[in-house]
């Protein structure tokens, strides 16, 4: 019963109160997770088939359908795929593209970081004359297709004789990735307070000094992006380790490529998706273990400073 | 105030030379200089300047004009190189835009599990063009793919083989250029909507407008350079369309899925015909700078003038 | 030699950022010892002008000499500065004696010698037992010690400070600032010290330079700056509520401004009395109300618009014809808003500015 005597009572009875009810399940909820479950499938259906099919015998493949589980789970296709798979005449699996590209990978990663965190702390913290206008030809470079540079490389790195080598591979991978991380750097270094900066400088500090005492010690996240970006970056490239290196040097992806797209033999479609999650191992196993830093990195790759 | 002993004032301070100051921060940007002068512009300029001599097997300076460029104009496979890259240009920059704000709006609706659906999205982008090229090769494969799942589902007549038929192979490799890049362009989409001050939306609520309708009228366009730098960089991307081309058809069949960098790199390394590949990466050059000047123009031009 | 010797000597400085010239032919000595305070609003140039003095900016033209020597192109390590900064700018990664000793190793200084300096400077600063931790740790207050420790163990002459005390609240800030008066009495440093807090300034200084578009409007004592401002724009800077200013004419040492009358006979004029326009300059402790304005020979009656009370003492907005006036009086005043208040002006007090080179008469 309502008391009539309390009309403030009755306003707080009647009226609306507490949480406000919500249907876990309202028609925008199914709407919004049912998209984005459809989408999910979508995305994920590659990595599903190429499992499947990796796991799978010849005879089972020809017969079954690509999405149905394997009935025989074999590993035979993966052991292939790393030590035996053919390109040309050479049988000895992908394991050696494997450590071509390990090899070119390491030096890579160290000398492309180096230097790119040096020039975006030059940039942001020692401006010379023209500094910028280099910095800006660099940027601009980011954005000129690699076909227009790729020759005069080629002649660049006969001279020096670094051409079909890992060095030379190297060298152009530091190279080309210098705009994107020299960007990287410079605007997170021009991020850190200045007076850090000009601290360290009343305190005696060089170019030098600043850099490995102050400015790397504070700078590890953006390291790690780096590292991320690079390593994925370069474990992924095809056009410069096909162009840069000879046969017995292909990098992985280049050796993949060789081994699924040969024209001779019977095509073994098991030991090519083995060999190409074998190759896409690396890149996957940075990205779900780095998470946010992986969507950091590229991020801040793509906003421009 | 007291006057300055007048030998110190007269004292002459001799001013460093201005090459010499900072020069450790010189001497660590010489690899930074070299880059910019030697491989950037001076690469890009010989290239350019050796477009217009008849090399072949080596590169020589002799001149010959715009002979290269006609050529390349009336070249088959060149033609068909750029119709591809316009077709699957235009597609995959509407589609990648389109799809890559969906998501990232739909995981902006604070959902539950964004972490997981955001993973599932981004991750093909963490794979290279040739593993994304196999993969999709595989699944598009008629005697055991899509094809073959569908037809043996009972629906015997169902024809989808993009990879072996001239005239939408172009679509075979989008699908998956699209499955592989969406997820980026979600990201930066993402991170555009997050910048967005949460009042808008209230206000938009408080306002009582609809949330598709929020998006549409508000939110998209203050997000305009996101779009823009969204834009940029696909399109920049879509021009080097090389090895996912390479890795899923090889430019098959025939020279139906040919691109103009996948032409470049076959004259200059394969026919031996460097002067041809020179002039087809000019025309690359040429085709960015259409690109970048506009884009410059509305960036830092329109800067200047409010 | 002068006995006085200088201890920073600055000579005809420029500094030019492209077009815009952020210092103009500067000239500036501060002695030896002397608390001296840059104060101006944001954009005066005063933290540039501690920059280039310690070196951290490329001057254009003149020159800096710290305690003779002329240092003009030595690098900021070189030149026997310490300075403080507004962001502590503390090395994160460091503990505090990590930061405190940072430079002095820069500087090959031996382990031994080290060790002593920052156990000095800790003890005078009183943050001994926070040596081990680093600087994440630490409050503002203590943050702000240890980047002034890290100037003590320099063993330097001369201090700079770049506007210390602004990130702090506002206790605190009066806290360090006493702390601050306390080490300069200590330690008998120059110290030169940017800040565009008044109240920072009046109690800190020996000699404050009150500075505007690069240039220095007025170098003096705190009193002299306060009491007898040499231009219109120290007038107005200085003191909280602003100085009022009335338009009027000056003839035979009498100021004129419609009704009001005020014989100026007891003013201090710097180059003898002239007639012509003139503004007078009036701080509002000096407008007296009550008794007291009884006994001033100027007097006028102002409409009192607002009052607003402030504890220690009242401050009344009021009108004479169209100017508005700024009072100050005692606190728990019992004049309202509509008041009618006869007020005199304490003209022993004021000064006078000529409207056209804005300098003081």
């Amino acid at each position: 019963m309502v008391d009539l005597t309390s009309p403030v009572h009755d306003r707080i009875v009647d009226g609306p109160r507490g949480a406000k009810p919500k249907s876990r399940l309202s028609r925008r909820n199914i709407f919004l997770y049912g998209t984005l479950l459809l989408i999910s499938v979508y995305y994920l259906l590659p990595l599903y088939v190429m499992i499947m099919t990796s796991l799978k015998g010849m005879p089972e493949i020809r017969l079954g359908n690509i999405f149905s589980p394997p009935v025989e789970v074999t590993f035979e296709p993966w052991v292939k795929a790393w030590s035996q798979a053919c390109t040309g005449i050479n049988c000895d699996g992908l394991s050696r593209g494997f450590w071509n590209s390990v090899q070119i990978l390491l030096p890579s990663v160290i000398l492309s970081i180096g230097i790119a965190s040096v020039n975006g702390y030059a940039l942001a913290n020692w401006r010379f004359k023209g500094s910028e206008v280099f910095f800006t030809i660099l940027i601009i470079g980011a954005f000129i297709p690699y076909q227009t540079m790729i020759y005069p490389l080629v002649i660049l790195l006969r001279e020096i004789k670094l051409m079909g080598s890992v060095w030379g591979l190297v060298l152009v991978h530091s190279v080309f990735g210098m705009p994107i991380l020299t960007l990287l750097f410079r605007n997170y270094f021009t991020s850190l307070p200045e007076e850090l900066f000009k601290a360290a400088r009343v305190d005696g500090a060089g170019f030098w000094g600043i850099y490995l005492r102050v400015m790397l010690p504070m700078s590890i996240p953006i390291f790690v992006v780096a590292i991320i970006l690079q390593v994925t970056g370069i474990w992924n490239d095809f056009l410069f380790g096909v162009i840069y290196t000879k046969p017995e040097t292909y990098p992985m992806t280049v050796q993949l490529n060789n081994i699924v797209n040969s024209v001779q033999g019977v095509k073994e479609y098991n030991v090519n998706m083995a060999a190409t999650l074998l190759t896409g191992l690396v890149p996957l196993i940075i990205y779900f273990a780095s998470g946010k830093l992986f969507v950091r990195g590229i991020a801040a790759g793509a906003v421009k400073g | 105030m007291t006057l300055p002993a007048p030998s110190r004032t007269h004292q002459k301070t001799k001013r460093p030379a201005q090459l010499f100051r900072n020069l450790n921060a010189k001497f660590a940007s010489i690899p930074m200089i070299l880059t910019a002068l030697v491989v950037f512009v001076g690469g890009t300029t010989w290239t350019v300047v050796h477009s217009f001599t008849k090399s072949r097997l080596l590169p020589k300076l002799d001149f010959v004009g715009f002979d290269q460029y006609e050529r390349l104009w009336s070249s088959n496979r060149w033609m068909t190189s750029v119709e591809n890259l316009l077709i699957y240009g235009v597609c995959s920059l509407v589609l990648t835009m389109t799809i890559g704000f969906t998501l990232a709006a739909l995981l902006d609706r604070k959902i539950r599990f964004e972490g997981v659906f955001r993973t599932i999205f981004l991750y093909p982008f963490a794979l290279s063009f040739v593993v994304t090229g196999l993969a999709w090769q595989w699944i598009l494969n008629p005697d055991f793919g899509v094809q073959n799942v569908v037809r043996g589902w009972g629906w015997t007549g169902f024809a989808f083989d993009p990879l072996n038929n001239p005239d939408i192979v172009i679509f075979g490799i989008l699908i998956a250029g699209l499955w592989q890049g969406t997820g980026f362009v979600m990201v930066i989409m993402l991170a555009g909507l997050r910048g967005i001050d949460e009042d808008i939306w209230k206000a938009a609520r408080v306002d009582g407008i609809g949330v598709v309708k929020t998006y549409v009228k508000v939110i998209i366009p203050m997000m305009r350079p996101v779009f823009v730098t969204a834009l940029v960089i696909i399109a920049s991307g879509i021009i080097k369309l090389y090895d996912l081309v390479v890795a899923q058809t090889n430019g098959g069949p025939g020279i139906s899925s040919e691109v103009p960098a996948k032409y470049v790199i076959n004259y200059m390394f394969r026919a031996q015909n460097l002067g041809q590949g020179f002039a087809a990466s000019t025309m690359m050059l040429l085709s960015v700078i259409i690109i970048l000047v506009p884009w410059a123009y509305l960036e830092f031009g329109g800067k200047k003038r409010g | 030699m002068t006995t006085t010797s200088n201890s920073v000597e600055i000579r005809d400085l420029d500094l030019h950022f492209g077009a815009v010239k952020v210092l103009q032919k500067l000239n500036l000595d501060i002695n030896e010892g002397e608390f001296l305070v840059l104060l101006g609003s944001s954009g005066c140039g005063k933290s540039t002008l501690l920059n280039c003095i310690a070196g951290l900016l490329d001057v254009t033209d003149g020159q800096v000499f710290i305690k003779g020597q002329n240092v003009t192109w030595k690098e900021p390590s070189e030149r026997g500065i310490g300075m403080v900064f507004q962001s502590y700018a503390l090395y994160p990664q460091m503990t505090v004696e990590g930061n405190l000793s940072f430079g002095l190793k820069n500087a090959r200084i031996p382990a031994d010698e080290i060790k002593k300096r920052v156990a000095r400077a800790a003890e005078v600063l009183q943050i001994e037992p926070l040596l081990k931790r680093k600087p994440g740790a630490l409050s503002g207050g203590q943050r702000q010690r240890v980047a002034i420790g890290r100037a003590l163990v320099r063993d330097v002459d001369v201090f700079l400070f770049d506007e210390p005390l602004s990130n702090l609240d506002a206790k605190l800030r009066a806290d360090l600032r006493v702390e601050l008066k306390r080490l300069h009495q200590q330690l008998q440093n120059t110290m030169i010290y940017v800040t565009h807090d008044q109240v920072e300034a009046m109690t800190l200084a020996d000699r404050i330079a009150i500075m505007k578009g690069g240039k220095i409007m007025q170098l003096a004592s705190p009193e002299e700056i306060y009491n007898q401002p040499q231009n219109l724009y120290v007038a107005g800077f200085i003191g909280s509520p602003a100085m009022n200013f009335i338009q009027g004419t000056l003839t035979n040492t009498t100021f004129a401004a419609s009704a009001l009358q005020l014989p100026m006979d007891d003013y201090a004029f710097q180059n003898g009395p002239s007639d012509g326009p003139a503004i007078l300059g009036i701080r509002p402790e000096h407008i007296l109300i009550g008794e007291r304005a009884a006994s001033c020979a100027g007097q006028a009656e102002v409409s009192v618009d607002l009052v607003e009370g402030l504890g220690s003492d009242t401050l009344i907005y009021a009108r004479y014809g169209t100017q508005q006036i700024r009072i100050r009086t005692e606190g728990n005043s019992r004049i309202k808003s509509g008041d009618v208040l006869n007020v005199g002006f304490d003209t022993r007090c004021s000064s006078l500015f000529d409207p056209t080179t804005e300098n003081r008469i």
